[in-house]
């Protein structure tokens, strides 16, 4: 701790921290205070880093200079060919002022709303559901719900392509029942295409989330829902009391999950509108394809992905601290 | 294309593991940024004219010569053609070996800015003319000035002028059109008209030879419940050849050519390319369009011309095999006069060309191996295996609509009315004309909003 916040403390009237009482304190009186030197056989503290050794040179190598890497090139105008010209601060400026690149990252702000809370939210209603009733044939509706995860994103894209189409299957179940007026070519249409993609991610993620869920449920005692109903409390209630505060973790990883995939995604789009119509479904993961391999911009595509990877952190770094303090 | 990022779930980065490790990553930061500027090493010493020394057109006299080659012919007919060209120039020069290396556009496309940089650069590579590409090495100067084999082998005669302008550029590689010569391309391109004459017979309508003929077809043939023209956009490429064609019609080709090409001076903000955004909003807005173009994908749209609906189709010329083989007789394909009445103006060009990378030690071999493919004979075989030789098109033989491409794409060229692709300009431009052709045919941008956002991109971004 340094000198300045020290003074601070007791300028602002606080306890002198004690160096000595804290940590031997909470220790307990029966282990005795630590000495010096080590015990016989104990290795020095810095042998930890030789253990992880290993370890951290292969996720330095591979993930850790690259994104140093990564950043050093957001710093620079380059196209990835002649040399570069350093540009300070420019391309982080670009995103924030560039109304296409804002757009990108508004609309992922949609997608999180699709790739995450709606399957979460689904998800663990359908946990709990399934839970409380153990349904027959359960490993079929397991594996039938869970499937959207394993199919390859591209088949996926591909397929729901034609599903959208203007004579795909939704447009001929609504012109069907009477609905014409309702049928149009959805990822063709400004205002529905995003939320077209966006109900592709629901599909895919919902899955996780219950397959997650349901794990979790499993080791909720029955007792708890028995209490419950002891004290009157109908299926809702033991939701709000039981199912949901249990599942915390399960959420907060499922969230951490989903978020992700919301964030970084790139082949859905990719592959079912490129971005179109207009630019109302560009993602920050496609402008980074396009900006380095079409356009040769290659540090404005870093400053993206960067700025991405920033976001993608705070947002994790959130949910976690949500999750913790909850389970406080 | 084939990249599909998605990784195994991760953890979240939390916990005591993380700050030990974000104090290596401080570390490593440091180190990272310590390195030096990007591309500082990269400089392959090139950009200045070329040195003309020693042009040997001498083949045989070469020695044992490997010769790697970088193509994209992969597709039936045109990897045919290659094929059988790489055998007959191996049998012509026993002392070369060709080394050929075939990927798709896409794949060379993302690999070929790292191959060029490298230290073993392929010797014969084909790039896309576009200023992002061709343009983006020959600044770097990572692609040999082809001027002293083009006169060596006399270039100039066999191609028209339009042809190699298509592959030439300015030294610092800004601007298209113009310089010195840096590859040649064996196939020629263009978007044209397809129509379908067994529906025009059906309506009474002989095929159009004016836009004003093209103009009433269609009108009739919304009339008479036959979809006009078909068209999907959701793949958002064929916007530009929709607006290439409606461009084509009202504003002169020499005007097309230097917005094209980046020239000083082009705008998009003219009364002609207004009255050509009009006319893509008065199709889309009278349902002359397939409905929902702007949903439906470029493959179901030709696929679904080729099954008889729609009577007309602008399209390629690489459509022309697929749409021959679903149509047989049915099958047709012209292109209008523009503005003037008289010259033919259409979006056109050549396949992607063959440069030399500077890197590469073997330029004479490859340099007579480029001339080898694109040689009177080379065309013959080009034409044999059903694609458009870029030269000699009037000769070769041909019927049906693969005649009538020959004959159109002759007078395009000799008629000095081949227009660039609209997107070779700047490195944007693709992506905002794309987009903006959606945003305009769709109704969520008037012309002036469109060419206004056009305008704003070129005029950032063309050379000064």
């Amino acid at each position: 701790m340094s000198r300045s916040s020290t003074t601070a403390a007791v300028a602002a009237g606080g306890p002198e921290p004690s160096r000595d009482s804290g940590p031997s304190g909470r220790r307990g009186p029966r282990r005795p205070p630590r000495r010096r030197g080590r015990a016989p056989g104990e290795p020095h503290p810095s042998a930890a880093y030789l253990y992880i050794a290993p370890a951290l040179i292969v996720y330095a190598l591979f993930l850790l200079v690259p994104i140093g890497r990564s950043f050093m090139l957001s710093l620079y105008e380059w196209d990835g060919l002649t040399v570069g010209t350093w540009a300070g601060l420019d391309n982080y400026v670009e995103i924030a002022t560039d109304p296409g690149l804002r757009a990108a990252f508004g609309h992922t702000a949609v997608l999180i709303v699709f790739y995450a809370l709606i399957p979460v939210a689904v998800g663990m209603v359908l946990a709990a559901i399934v839970a409380r009733a153990r349904v027959r044939g359960m490993p079929f509706f397991r594996t039938a719900i869970f499937l959207p995860q394993v199919v390859a994103l591209a088949v996926v894209a591909v397929t729901w392509r034609d599903i959208y189409a203007s004579d795909g299957p939704i447009n001929q179940v609504l012109r069907f029942v009477g609905l014409e007026e309702l049928a149009r070519a959805w990822l063709g249409d400004f205002a529905l295409a995003l939320p077209a993609v966006g109900l592709v991610g629901t599909w895919v993620n919902t899955g996780l989330c219950f397959v997650l869920f349901l794990a979790g449920t499993g080791k909720i005692p029955g007792e708890l829902y028995q209490a419950v109903r002891v004290d009157g409390g109908g299926p809702i209630r033991e939701f709000t009391t039981v199912t949901m505060p249990a599942l915390r973790n399960e959420m907060v990883v499922a969230l951490t999950l989903t978020v992700i995939n919301a964030l970084r995604t790139f082949d859905l789009v990719y592959l079912t509108t490129s971005g179109g119509p207009g630019n109302s479904t560009t993602v920050p993961a496609v402008e980074v394809f396009r900006q380095a391999f079409e356009r040769g911009e290659v540090g404005s595509a870093a400053a993206v992905g960067i700025t991405l990877t920033l976001i993608i952190l705070a947002l994790n770094l959130l949910i976690s601290r949500i999750g913790t303090r909850e389970a406080r | 294309m084939t990249d599909h990022p998605r990784a195994t779930p991760r953890r979240p980065i939390l916990g005591r593991a993380g700050r030990a490790s974000a104090a290596g990553a401080a570390g490593l930061l440091a180190l990272a940024l310590a390195a030096c500027t990007p591309g500082a090493g990269n400089d392959a010493g090139g950009g200045d004219a070329s040195p003309a020394v020693d042009v040997n057109t001498d083949v045989a006299s070469l020695g044992e010569v490997e010769l790697t080659v970088w193509d994209q012919e992969v597709r039936g007919g045109q990897a045919d053609q290659l094929e059988e060209l790489n055998q007959a120039f191996e049998e012509a020069y026993p002392n070369v070996t060709i080394n050929r290396v075939s990927r798709s556009t896409d794949d060379l496309r993302t690999t070929l800015r790292l191959a060029l940089s490298g230290n073993e650069a392929p010797d014969v590579v084909q790039v896309s003319n576009g200023r992002p590409d061709m343009g983006s090495y020959v600044e770097a100067g990572l692609l040999r000035n082809l001027d002293p084999y083009a006169e060596a082998y006399g270039w100039a005669e066999r191609f028209d002028a339009s042809v190699l302008a298509n592959a030439s550029y300015t030294d610092d590689g800004a601007t298209l059109g113009d310089g010195s010569v840096y590859g040649a391309a064996q196939m020629g391109e263009m978007v044209g008209v397809y129509y379908n004459r067994e529906l025009l017979a059906e309506l009474d309508l002989e095929a159009p030879t004016t836009w004003e003929e093209f103009d009433a077809a269609v009108v009739a043939a919304e009339e008479a419940g036959e979809l006009p023209i078909q068209f999907g956009n959701l793949d958002q490429w064929p916007g530009i050849h929709m607006l290439g064609a409606a461009q084509s019609r009202y504003v002169d080709p020499e005007t097309i050519r230097d917005l094209g090409y980046g020239r000083p001076g082009s705008s998009w903000a003219t009364p002609e390319n207004t009255q050509a955004a009009q006319a893509l909003v008065d199709w889309a807005e009278d349902g002359y369009l397939t409905p929902d173009f702007n949903g439906v994908g470029s493959d179901p749209a030709w696929q679904a011309f080729g099954e008889g609906e729609g009577v007309f189709l602008i399209g390629g010329t690489w459509l022309l095999a697929d749409l021959t083989d679903a149509l047989g007789d049915s099958l047709g394909f012209t292109a209008f006069p523009g503005a003037d009445g008289q010259t033919v103006v259409a979006t056109g060009g050549t396949s992607l060309p063959f440069a030399i990378p500077q890197r590469s030690e073997n330029a004479d071999a490859a340099a007579a191996y480029i001339d080898f493919i694109t040689s009177t004979d080379a065309m013959a075989v080009i034409s044999e295996h059903g694609n458009l030789p870029v030269a000699d098109v009037a000769a070769q033989e041909a019927e049906g609509a693969q005649r009538e491409v020959f004959d159109t794409y002759d007078r395009l060229v000799s008629g000095g009315g081949m227009v660039p692709y609209l997107d070779y300009a700047t490195p944007d431009s693709y992506d905002v004309i794309t987009q903006q052709v959606q945003s305009l045919m769709g109704g969520e941008a008037t012309p002036e909003e469109f060419l206004d956002a056009l305008e704003t991109e070129y005029q950032e971004n063309v050379a000064q």
